[in-house]
């Protein structure tokens, strides 16, 4: 079950394979007109960059594989892209938010 | 709960907790912005049953009999109207909710309206079939509260016999079926010298997040305040161990505390503010801005028997009685803090001062908060009283209008 168990720290790298816990909803609310990630006791807002990192967490993309596909969407360098991908996924991955 | 929710320049986050008193608090904009539509979070008690007696129960001491509980049909409707007005996240308590017979038919409603279900369970009765197919109704979360870490601690708090073991047997189910667990562990003078054994039982366990609730003095836990409230140091203490231990188990779990009020400086914004981002709904459909709102007489609540949700939620007279900051006396009315605390507990102010528009004694701007402090400091310097256990006997013999006010600071 390493789904939801994980007894030590993941460091996010480049190679890393994130993957959200099938636990976490990510929704768009239609009333609110905004994207809302659902997780126990708490509801997160992530902006559309952040909506863009979560839809390709899919525990087979490497984080340079989502950072590649980020910067063609956003026509950005892939190395400044893959930067904030993996400060990004790091905090979520200390709040218990994304496994690797 | 201060911990700063903002995860990441990008994500934002806002706790929703079950607790009376947390309700939604942190990222107060991202909070604001959500709850503008429709609150984020419903607490339905489905009943008042319970096989423990823990002393510090969060509900009502009067306690609702099971003649009065909603229909399964009642329950279905509300969260329908839920998902229909725009919450978020159903919290499925009680008393004990798997003593509903109709809990399947209840998570389904919920998950087919949209809705992030937590089930809050003693888990005592709980089978593991059940559990199965709740899972399978869209069930999303298991928190389970552990009265003790010690077997015969736990037994003599919930006065319920193997307690602990049953409990551990549910909570390996949860985390083998693949759900996130919480697991709850209410702290009083009994057991706070176990909250380290607690954060390595929740690790063991494999559990996403720990909620190291100190009890909050309401209801029952405040007709049992001389039973239960650590001393000063003690509180201190755990929260440094829960502190260090949040850092050194970064990613691996989550560790949510609420601490005593009576050693506060300052106020919990309860419930993220009155009527703001968060209802309760009773075992006989009454609808309430906190879970403890009936303990102010002055209030009266709209029932989900006769009015439909979102109207409760905009027009009822307890829903509009502390919204915003209109009703705020000083300190309040001037502070600073007006919008970031709301002045507190209303609960709390009507418990202590006997007048829920004061500000709540746990801000150390209350003129009643040094009054506050060394009553608890006295009462935790003594030894501790014989537990009042939550039951319908103690709930009968009950009166609980008899407790003289503090008298306010010069």
């Amino acid at each position: 079950m390493t789904e939801t168990r994980s007894a030590t720290r993941l460091i996010v790298d480049g190679n890393t394979k994130p993957i959200m816990p099938r636990y976490l909803k990510l929704r768009h609310d239609a009333g609110r007109d905004r994207w809302v990630l659902l997780a126990p006791e708490r509801i997160l807002t992530p902006d559309q960059v952040a909506v863009s990192v979560l839809q390709l967490c899919d525990g087979e993309r490497t984080v340079e594989d989502i950072a590649a596909n980020l910067a063609k969407e956003y026509s950005a360098p892939a190395d400044v892209i893959a930067k904030d991908v993996i400060e990004l996924l790091q905090d979520l991955a200390d709040k218990g938010y994304i496994k690797g | 709960m201060t911990e700063d929710l903002k995860i990441d320049a990008h994500v934002d986050g806002i706790a929703v907790d079950d607790e009376p008193t947390a309700g939604v608090v942190g990222g107060e904009d991202e909070a604001a912005a959500l709850c503008a539509v429709s609150p984020v979070g419903l607490l339905a008690e489905l009943t008042h049953r319970c096989p423990l007696q823990c002393p510090y129960c969060s509900n009502p001491v009067e306690l609702e009999s099971v003649k009065n509980e909603l229909s399964t049909e009642e329950w279905c409707s509300v969260m329908r109207q839920a998902g229909e007005m725009g919450i978020l996240q159903i919290h499925l308590s009680g008393g004990e909710p798997t003593a509903r017979k109709d809990l399947e038919e209840i998570v389904k409603a919920a998950a087919d309206a949209g809705l992030y279900t937590n089930l809050i369970t003693a888990a005592v009765n709980l089978k593991r079939e059940r559990l199965e197919k709740l899972q399978e109704l869209g069930l999303d979360h298991v928190q389970i509260s552990f009265q003790d870490v010690d077997p015969a601690g736990a037994d003599r708090i919930g006065a319920y016999p193997g307690a602990l073991k049953k409990k551990l047997e549910v909570a390996h189910w949860v985390t083998e079926l693949g759900m996130p667990l919480t697991i709850n562990a209410p702290i009083h003078r009994h057991n706070i010298h176990n909250v380290p054994r607690y954060i390595d039982m929740a690790v063991e366990l494999g559990a996403q997040r720990l909620e190291v609730a100190h009890a909050q003095y309401y209801g029952w836990a405040f007709v049992n305040r001389s039973a239960l409230l650590p001393t000063y140091e003690e509180t201190l203490a755990s929260i440094e161990y829960v502190e260090a231990a949040r850092e050194r188990l970064k990613g691996v779990l989550t560790i949510d505390m609420v601490v005593p009020d009576y050693y506060a400086k300052r106020p919990k914004p309860c419930m993220g503010g009155w009527g703001k981002g968060f209802m309760n709904i009773t075992p006989a459909g009454k609808v309430l801005p906190c879970h403890a709102a009936e303990s102010i007489p002055e209030l009266e609540f709209d029932t989900v028997k006769d009015k439909k949700l979102l109207e409760i939620w905009i027009g009822s007279d307890a829903f509009n009685a502390f919204r915003g900051t209109d009703w705020m006396k000083e300190p309040c009315k001037s502070c600073a803090f007006r919008e970031v605390d709301f002045g507190g507990c209303r609960c709390q102010a009507m418990a202590i001062t006997k007048d829920p528009r004061n500000t709540d004694p746990a801000c150390s701007l209350s003129p009643y908060h040094a009054e506050m402090v060394k009553l608890g400091k006295d009462e935790a310097a003594r030894p501790a009283t014989e537990f009042v256990y939550r039951n319908t006997r103690n709930a009968a013999q009950m009166d609980k209008a008899d407790s003289d006010p503090l008298v306010p600071a010069e």
